[in-house]
Protein backbone atom coordinates (compact mmCIF):
# COMPACT_ATOMS: atom_id res chain seq x y z
CA UNK A 1 0.00 0.00 0.00
CA UNK A 2 1.57 3.46 -0.92
CA UNK A 3 2.25 5.80 1.59
CA UNK A 4 -0.37 8.11 0.71
CA UNK A 5 -3.36 5.43 0.70
CA UNK A 6 -1.96 4.86 4.59
CA UNK A 7 -2.09 8.18 5.45
CA UNK A 8 -5.85 8.33 3.71
CA UNK A 9 -6.99 5.04 5.73
CA UNK A 10 -5.19 6.12 9.28
CA UNK A 11 -7.21 9.60 9.16
CA UNK A 12 -10.34 7.64 8.18
CA UNK A 13 -9.94 5.45 10.79
CA UNK A 14 -9.11 7.45 13.27
CA UNK A 15 -12.27 9.81 12.10
CA UNK A 16 -14.76 6.55 13.13
CA UNK A 17 -12.55 5.92 16.11
CA UNK A 18 -13.96 7.33 19.52
CA UNK A 19 -13.05 10.99 19.22
CA UNK A 20 -13.13 10.88 15.86
CA UNK A 21 -15.25 13.94 13.80
CA UNK A 22 -17.18 11.61 11.08
CA UNK A 23 -20.34 11.17 13.35
CA UNK A 24 -20.25 14.30 15.05
CA UNK A 25 -20.16 16.49 11.39
CA UNK A 26 -22.91 14.19 10.52
CA UNK A 27 -24.92 14.65 13.66
CA UNK A 28 -24.37 18.25 13.78
CA UNK A 29 -25.52 18.64 9.98
CA UNK A 30 -29.21 17.21 11.30
CA UNK A 31 -28.97 19.05 14.14
CA UNK A 32 -29.10 21.99 12.69
CA UNK A 33 -31.21 21.11 9.48
CA UNK A 34 -33.95 20.01 12.30
CA UNK A 35 -33.69 23.27 14.63
CA UNK A 36 -34.71 25.39 11.32
CA UNK A 37 -38.22 24.42 10.77
CA UNK A 38 -38.80 24.51 14.77
CA UNK A 39 -37.45 28.61 14.25
CA UNK A 40 -39.16 29.33 11.05
CA UNK A 41 -42.29 27.71 11.45
CA UNK A 42 -44.37 25.39 9.33
CA UNK A 43 -44.97 26.79 5.98
CA UNK A 44 -43.71 24.23 3.94
CA UNK A 45 -43.96 26.67 0.81
CA UNK A 46 -41.20 28.61 2.40
CA UNK A 47 -39.46 25.42 3.93
CA UNK A 48 -39.06 23.91 0.97
CA UNK A 49 -37.63 27.22 -0.54
CA UNK A 50 -34.80 28.20 1.91
CA UNK A 51 -34.04 24.56 2.38
CA UNK A 52 -30.85 24.47 -0.07
CA UNK A 53 -29.64 27.57 1.66
CA UNK A 54 -30.14 26.19 5.10
CA UNK A 55 -28.60 22.58 3.92
CA UNK A 56 -25.40 24.39 2.26
CA UNK A 57 -24.71 26.38 5.41
CA UNK A 58 -25.19 23.50 7.93
CA UNK A 59 -22.59 21.43 5.32
CA UNK A 60 -20.03 24.27 5.71
CA UNK A 61 -20.62 24.46 9.30
CA UNK A 62 -20.42 20.58 10.11
CA UNK A 63 -17.30 20.37 7.82
CA UNK A 64 -15.73 23.43 9.77
CA UNK A 65 -16.57 21.16 12.94
CA UNK A 66 -13.79 19.23 12.92
CA UNK A 67 -11.51 20.70 10.65
CA UNK A 68 -9.49 22.43 13.29
CA UNK A 69 -8.21 18.77 14.64
CA UNK A 70 -7.19 18.57 10.77
CA UNK A 71 -3.65 18.85 11.24
CA UNK A 72 -3.22 20.00 15.14
CA UNK A 73 -3.80 16.85 16.50
CA UNK A 74 -0.84 15.63 14.38
CA UNK A 75 1.12 18.60 15.20
CA UNK A 76 0.83 18.15 18.81
CA UNK A 77 1.43 15.00 19.40
CA UNK A 78 4.62 14.85 17.29
CA UNK A 79 3.14 12.85 14.20
CA UNK A 80 3.59 15.88 11.90
CA UNK A 81 7.14 15.60 12.40
CA UNK A 82 7.31 12.08 11.38
CA UNK A 83 4.76 12.50 8.52
CA UNK A 84 6.88 15.70 7.39
CA UNK A 85 10.45 13.59 7.58
CA UNK A 86 8.37 10.68 5.72
CA UNK A 87 9.03 9.55 1.73
CA UNK A 88 5.30 11.58 0.77
CA UNK A 89 5.56 14.88 -0.04
CA UNK A 90 4.25 17.03 2.22
CA UNK A 91 1.33 18.11 -0.77
CA UNK A 92 0.40 14.61 -0.76
CA UNK A 93 0.26 14.06 2.84
CA UNK A 94 -1.98 17.01 2.31
CA UNK A 95 -3.92 15.80 0.00
CA UNK A 96 -4.59 12.59 1.66
CA UNK A 97 -5.78 14.83 5.20
CA UNK A 98 -8.24 16.75 3.07
CA UNK A 99 -9.19 13.35 0.97
CA UNK A 100 -9.84 11.68 4.19
CA UNK A 101 -11.45 14.91 6.02
CA UNK A 102 -14.31 14.55 2.88
CA UNK A 103 -14.60 10.72 3.54
CA UNK A 104 -15.20 11.00 6.69
CA UNK A 105 -17.51 14.25 6.43
CA UNK A 106 -18.41 15.54 3.47
CA UNK A 107 -19.46 12.06 2.11
CA UNK A 108 -21.72 11.23 4.58
CA UNK A 109 -23.64 13.98 5.10
CA UNK A 110 -24.04 14.27 1.26
CA UNK A 111 -25.52 10.47 1.62
CA UNK A 112 -28.38 12.12 4.47
CA UNK A 113 -29.40 15.43 2.62
CA UNK A 114 -31.90 13.73 0.54
CA UNK A 115 -33.19 12.57 4.33
CA UNK A 116 -33.47 15.77 4.81
CA UNK A 117 -34.63 17.29 2.28
CA UNK A 118 -37.74 15.60 2.39
CA UNK A 119 -38.16 16.99 6.26
CA UNK A 120 -37.79 20.19 4.37
CA UNK A 121 -40.77 19.30 1.83
CA UNK A 122 -38.60 19.52 -0.96
CA UNK A 123 -40.14 18.60 -4.35
CA UNK A 124 -38.54 14.78 -5.04
CA UNK A 125 -37.07 16.14 -8.19
CA UNK A 126 -34.56 18.71 -6.53
CA UNK A 127 -33.66 16.05 -3.87
CA UNK A 128 -31.00 14.23 -6.61
CA UNK A 129 -29.81 18.00 -7.70
CA UNK A 130 -29.53 19.00 -3.95
CA UNK A 131 -27.34 16.26 -3.61
CA UNK A 132 -25.13 16.37 -6.30
CA UNK A 133 -24.35 20.42 -5.71
CA UNK A 134 -23.26 18.21 -2.56
CA UNK A 135 -21.12 15.96 -3.28
CA UNK A 136 -19.27 18.44 -5.96
CA UNK A 137 -18.75 21.22 -3.73
CA UNK A 138 -18.51 19.83 -0.52
CA UNK A 139 -14.36 19.01 -1.19
CA UNK A 140 -14.12 22.42 -1.86
CA UNK A 141 -15.07 22.65 2.00
CA UNK A 142 -12.30 19.96 2.99
CA UNK A 143 -9.82 21.76 0.75
CA UNK A 144 -10.51 25.57 1.69
CA UNK A 145 -10.99 24.49 5.09
CA UNK A 146 -7.51 22.43 5.30
CA UNK A 147 -5.23 25.69 4.59
CA UNK A 148 -7.40 27.21 7.66
CA UNK A 149 -5.69 24.33 9.60
CA UNK A 150 -2.38 24.51 8.10
CA UNK A 151 -2.21 28.20 8.87
CA UNK A 152 -3.62 28.36 12.75
CA UNK A 153 -2.21 24.67 13.89
CA UNK A 154 -0.13 26.22 16.42
CA UNK A 155 -2.89 28.70 17.66
CA UNK A 156 -4.06 27.32 21.39
CA UNK A 157 -7.24 27.75 20.74
CA UNK A 158 -7.33 28.00 16.85
CA UNK A 159 -10.34 26.62 16.36
CA UNK A 160 -12.16 29.86 16.93
CA UNK A 161 -9.94 31.93 14.13
CA UNK A 162 -10.36 29.09 11.72
CA UNK A 163 -13.69 29.60 10.69
CA UNK A 164 -13.04 33.39 10.62
CA UNK A 165 -10.48 32.13 7.99
CA UNK A 166 -12.44 29.68 6.15
CA UNK A 167 -15.97 31.15 6.29
CA UNK A 168 -15.34 34.13 3.74
CA UNK A 169 -13.20 32.02 1.40
CA UNK A 170 -16.61 29.28 1.48
CA UNK A 171 -18.81 31.61 -0.15
CA UNK A 172 -18.87 31.34 -3.67
CA UNK A 173 -19.54 27.80 -2.50
CA UNK A 174 -22.61 28.75 -0.56
CA UNK A 175 -23.75 30.84 -3.57
CA UNK A 176 -23.17 28.24 -6.58
CA UNK A 177 -24.12 25.74 -4.33
CA UNK A 178 -27.75 26.72 -3.04
CA UNK A 179 -28.28 28.82 -6.42
CA UNK A 180 -28.17 25.77 -8.51
CA UNK A 181 -30.54 24.11 -6.62
CA UNK A 182 -33.22 26.89 -6.47
CA UNK A 183 -32.67 27.27 -9.85
CA UNK A 184 -34.03 23.45 -10.48
CA UNK A 185 -36.56 24.41 -7.72
CA UNK A 186 -37.85 27.22 -10.24
CA UNK A 187 -37.14 25.15 -13.33
CA UNK A 188 -35.09 28.33 -14.49
CA UNK A 189 -31.59 26.76 -16.30
CA UNK A 190 -28.08 28.18 -14.48
CA UNK A 191 -24.55 27.40 -14.42
CA UNK A 192 -24.10 27.63 -11.27
CA UNK A 193 -23.20 23.65 -11.50
CA UNK A 194 -20.00 24.94 -13.37
CA UNK A 195 -19.10 27.10 -11.23
CA UNK A 196 -19.78 25.33 -8.12
CA UNK A 197 -17.53 22.55 -9.46
CA UNK A 198 -14.86 24.94 -11.16
CA UNK A 199 -14.77 26.42 -7.65
CA UNK A 200 -14.21 22.97 -5.96
CA UNK A 201 -11.69 21.84 -8.62
CA UNK A 202 -10.10 24.88 -8.53
CA UNK A 203 -9.52 24.55 -4.25
CA UNK A 204 -8.83 21.06 -4.46
CA UNK A 205 -5.79 21.65 -6.75
CA UNK A 206 -4.05 24.58 -4.76
CA UNK A 207 -4.80 24.03 -1.40
CA UNK A 208 -2.69 21.05 -0.60
CA UNK A 209 0.40 23.47 -1.68
CA UNK A 210 -0.71 25.80 0.17
CA UNK A 211 -1.49 23.87 3.27
CA UNK A 212 2.12 22.15 3.38
CA UNK A 213 3.71 25.37 2.61
CA UNK A 214 1.90 26.81 5.98
CA UNK A 215 2.88 23.20 7.97
CA UNK A 216 6.48 24.05 6.88
CA UNK A 217 5.89 27.55 8.34
CA UNK A 218 4.64 25.80 11.91
CA UNK A 219 6.75 23.29 12.34
CA UNK A 220 9.79 25.97 11.36
CA UNK A 221 8.48 28.02 13.90
CA UNK B 1 27.33 8.86 5.73
CA UNK B 2 28.87 11.50 7.91
CA UNK B 3 27.34 14.74 8.91
CA UNK B 4 29.53 18.04 8.85
CA UNK B 5 28.24 21.66 10.38
CA UNK B 6 29.79 24.49 9.86
CA UNK B 7 29.07 28.14 11.84
CA UNK B 8 25.34 27.53 12.83
CA UNK B 9 23.58 30.03 14.55
CA UNK B 10 20.08 29.80 15.95
CA UNK B 11 17.75 32.31 16.23
CA UNK B 12 14.38 32.01 18.38
CA UNK B 13 12.09 34.57 18.71
CA UNK B 14 14.64 37.43 17.55
CA UNK B 15 17.36 36.05 20.04
CA UNK B 16 20.41 34.30 19.60
CA UNK B 17 20.28 30.70 20.89
CA UNK B 18 23.73 29.81 20.10
CA UNK B 19 26.25 30.72 17.42
CA UNK B 20 29.39 29.49 15.70
CA UNK B 21 28.43 26.09 16.55
CA UNK B 22 30.21 23.66 14.28
CA UNK B 23 30.60 19.85 14.41
CA UNK B 24 31.50 16.85 12.32
CA UNK B 25 30.23 13.12 12.97
CA UNK B 26 31.09 10.21 10.88
CA UNK B 27 29.67 6.61 10.00
CA UNK B 28 29.57 4.79 13.13
CA UNK B 29 29.60 7.77 16.03
CA UNK B 30 26.91 8.96 18.60
CA UNK B 31 27.28 12.89 19.36
CA UNK B 32 26.18 13.39 22.74
CA UNK B 33 24.20 17.17 22.71
CA UNK B 34 24.37 18.29 26.07
CA UNK B 35 23.53 21.81 27.75
CA UNK B 36 21.93 23.44 30.28
CA UNK B 37 17.64 23.56 29.42
CA UNK B 38 16.92 26.63 27.01
CA UNK B 39 20.61 25.85 25.69
CA UNK B 40 19.34 25.15 22.40
CA UNK B 41 19.42 20.98 21.93
CA UNK B 42 15.99 20.73 20.52
CA UNK B 43 16.47 23.44 18.04
CA UNK B 44 19.74 21.90 17.17
CA UNK B 45 17.84 18.74 16.00
CA UNK B 46 15.32 20.67 14.42
CA UNK B 47 17.86 22.35 12.32
CA UNK B 48 19.62 18.75 11.25
CA UNK B 49 16.42 17.43 10.75
CA UNK B 50 15.53 20.42 8.58
CA UNK B 51 12.75 22.34 10.02
CA UNK B 52 14.15 25.09 11.04
CA UNK B 53 16.38 27.18 8.79
CA UNK B 54 19.59 27.95 10.32
CA UNK B 55 20.46 31.61 10.50
CA UNK B 56 23.40 31.21 9.27
CA UNK B 57 25.99 28.85 8.78
CA UNK B 58 25.07 25.07 7.04
CA UNK B 59 24.68 21.59 7.29
CA UNK B 60 26.35 18.94 5.08
CA UNK B 61 25.10 15.47 4.88
CA UNK B 62 27.65 12.74 3.03
CA UNK B 63 26.17 10.08 1.85
CA UNK B 64 26.64 6.56 1.76
CA UNK B 65 26.42 6.19 -1.96
CA UNK B 66 28.92 9.44 -1.56
CA UNK B 67 26.18 12.21 -2.94
CA UNK B 68 26.43 15.39 -1.29
CA UNK B 69 23.49 16.92 0.59
CA UNK B 70 23.11 20.39 1.45
CA UNK B 71 19.24 21.59 1.37
CA UNK B 72 17.38 21.33 4.36
CA UNK B 73 14.37 20.08 3.22
CA UNK B 74 16.23 16.85 1.04
CA UNK B 75 17.87 16.03 4.86
CA UNK B 76 14.71 14.86 5.87
CA UNK B 77 14.44 11.76 3.58
CA UNK B 78 17.34 10.36 5.86
CA UNK B 79 16.53 10.98 9.09
CA UNK B 80 15.19 9.30 12.04
CA UNK B 81 13.32 11.16 14.52
CA UNK B 82 12.25 10.36 18.26
CA UNK B 83 11.32 14.31 19.83
CA UNK B 84 9.54 15.07 22.67
CA UNK B 85 6.35 13.64 21.47
CA UNK B 86 5.92 10.13 21.06
CA UNK B 87 3.38 10.49 17.93
CA UNK B 88 0.91 7.50 19.45
CA UNK B 89 -2.47 8.34 18.66
CA UNK B 90 -4.74 7.40 21.57
CA UNK B 91 -7.37 5.69 19.79
CA UNK B 92 -4.71 3.39 17.31
CA UNK B 93 -3.09 0.00 19.06
CA UNK B 94 0.71 0.39 19.40
CA UNK B 95 0.81 -2.92 16.53
CA UNK B 96 -1.45 -0.40 14.44
CA UNK B 97 0.86 2.69 15.27
CA UNK B 98 4.09 0.78 14.06
CA UNK B 99 2.63 -0.82 10.63
CA UNK B 100 1.31 2.96 9.84
CA UNK B 101 4.92 4.25 9.98
CA UNK B 102 6.14 1.26 8.43
CA UNK B 103 4.02 1.69 5.49
CA UNK B 104 3.92 5.66 6.00
CA UNK B 105 8.41 4.95 5.54
CA UNK B 106 7.84 2.44 2.67
CA UNK B 107 9.42 -0.22 4.48
CA UNK B 108 8.46 -3.51 4.04
CA UNK B 109 9.04 -5.25 7.86
CA UNK B 110 6.82 -7.05 10.12
CA UNK B 111 5.68 -4.71 13.25
CA UNK B 112 5.82 -7.86 15.56
CA UNK B 113 9.76 -8.40 15.92
CA UNK B 114 10.35 -4.88 16.93
CA UNK B 115 7.51 -4.90 19.40
CA UNK B 116 8.72 -7.91 20.79
CA UNK B 117 12.25 -6.61 20.82
CA UNK B 118 10.63 -3.03 23.07
CA UNK B 119 9.06 -5.73 25.27
CA UNK B 120 5.91 -4.62 24.46
CA UNK B 121 4.52 -7.61 23.33
CA UNK B 122 2.22 -8.08 25.81
CA UNK B 123 0.45 -4.15 25.33
CA UNK B 124 0.67 -4.49 21.24
CA UNK B 125 -3.25 -4.68 20.77
CA UNK B 126 -3.92 -1.72 23.38
CA UNK B 127 -4.42 1.40 22.56
CA UNK B 128 -2.10 3.84 23.10
CA UNK B 129 -4.01 6.03 24.93
CA UNK B 130 -3.57 3.18 27.82
CA UNK B 131 0.24 3.23 27.18
CA UNK B 132 2.29 4.29 30.37
CA UNK B 133 4.79 7.26 29.32
CA UNK B 134 7.46 4.61 29.54
CA UNK B 135 5.66 2.45 27.13
CA UNK B 136 5.07 5.15 24.46
CA UNK B 137 8.81 5.98 24.83
CA UNK B 138 9.39 2.30 23.75
CA UNK B 139 6.98 2.38 21.07
CA UNK B 140 9.14 5.25 19.63
CA UNK B 141 12.26 3.30 19.47
CA UNK B 142 10.74 0.76 17.85
CA UNK B 143 9.25 2.86 15.20
CA UNK B 144 12.62 4.54 14.92
CA UNK B 145 14.38 1.03 14.19
CA UNK B 146 11.47 -0.21 11.72
CA UNK B 147 12.18 2.83 9.61
CA UNK B 148 15.43 2.99 9.02
CA UNK B 149 16.66 6.10 8.15
CA UNK B 150 20.58 6.26 8.31
CA UNK B 151 20.59 9.80 10.37
CA UNK B 152 18.67 8.86 13.96
CA UNK B 153 17.90 12.13 15.46
CA UNK B 154 16.90 11.98 19.04
CA UNK B 155 15.57 14.03 21.83
CA UNK B 156 15.68 12.82 25.66
CA UNK B 157 15.61 9.43 24.75
CA UNK B 158 15.78 8.09 27.94
CA UNK B 159 12.74 9.89 29.16
CA UNK B 160 10.82 8.12 31.03
CA UNK B 161 12.15 5.03 30.56
CA UNK B 162 12.65 2.35 33.28
CA UNK B 163 16.46 0.63 34.19
CA UNK B 164 15.91 -1.79 31.39
CA UNK B 165 14.44 0.58 28.91
CA UNK B 166 17.21 2.52 29.20
CA UNK B 167 19.62 -0.67 28.21
CA UNK B 168 17.60 -1.36 25.44
CA UNK B 169 17.47 2.18 24.06
CA UNK B 170 21.40 2.20 24.53
CA UNK B 171 21.59 -1.58 22.98
CA UNK B 172 19.11 -0.20 19.86
CA UNK B 173 21.66 2.91 18.94
CA UNK B 174 24.65 0.88 19.48
CA UNK B 175 23.49 -1.32 16.85
CA UNK B 176 22.21 1.02 14.62
CA UNK B 177 25.82 2.90 14.73
CA UNK B 178 27.47 -0.74 13.99
CA UNK B 179 25.97 -0.94 11.28
CA UNK B 180 27.51 2.32 9.51
CA UNK B 181 24.41 4.80 11.31
CA UNK B 182 24.58 8.18 12.82
CA UNK B 183 23.42 9.22 16.11
CA UNK B 184 22.56 12.82 17.20
CA UNK B 185 21.05 12.69 21.12
CA UNK B 186 20.17 15.57 23.26
CA UNK B 187 20.29 13.99 26.57
CA UNK B 188 20.84 14.85 30.40
CA UNK B 189 21.48 11.39 30.82
CA UNK B 190 24.68 9.46 30.66
CA UNK B 191 23.88 6.83 27.78
CA UNK B 192 26.34 4.73 28.66
CA UNK B 193 27.66 4.50 25.24
CA UNK B 194 31.12 5.30 23.79
CA UNK B 195 30.13 9.05 22.17
CA UNK B 196 31.50 12.14 21.23
CA UNK B 197 30.00 15.38 23.60
CA UNK B 198 29.00 18.21 21.99
CA UNK B 199 28.59 21.15 24.83
CA UNK B 200 26.04 23.82 23.70
CA UNK B 201 26.84 27.18 25.96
Amino acid sequence: MSAFNTLLFRDVRLAFRAGGGAMLALAFFASVAMLVPLGIGSDLRLLARVASGVLWIAAVLAGLLSLDRLFQADFEDGSLDLITLSPLPLEGASFAKIAAHWLTTGLPLTLLSPVLALMFGMPPRVWGPLAFSLLIGTPAVSAVGAVGASLTLSIRRGGLILPLIVLPLLAPAVIFGAGFVIGVLDNLPNGALLLLAAFSFASLLLSPFASAAAVRLNLGS
Amino acid sequence: MGIEAQALTCLRGGRVVFRDLSFQVEAGEVLAIEGANGAGKTSLLRMVAGFLVPAAGAIRLRTKSGGQIFYDDERGKFAGWLGHHDAAKPQLTARETLIFFARLYDVDEPAEPALEEAGLARAADLPCQFLSAGQKKRLALARLKLCQRPLWLLDEPLAALDANGKIFAASLIAAHCALGGIALIATHEALGLDCTKLALA
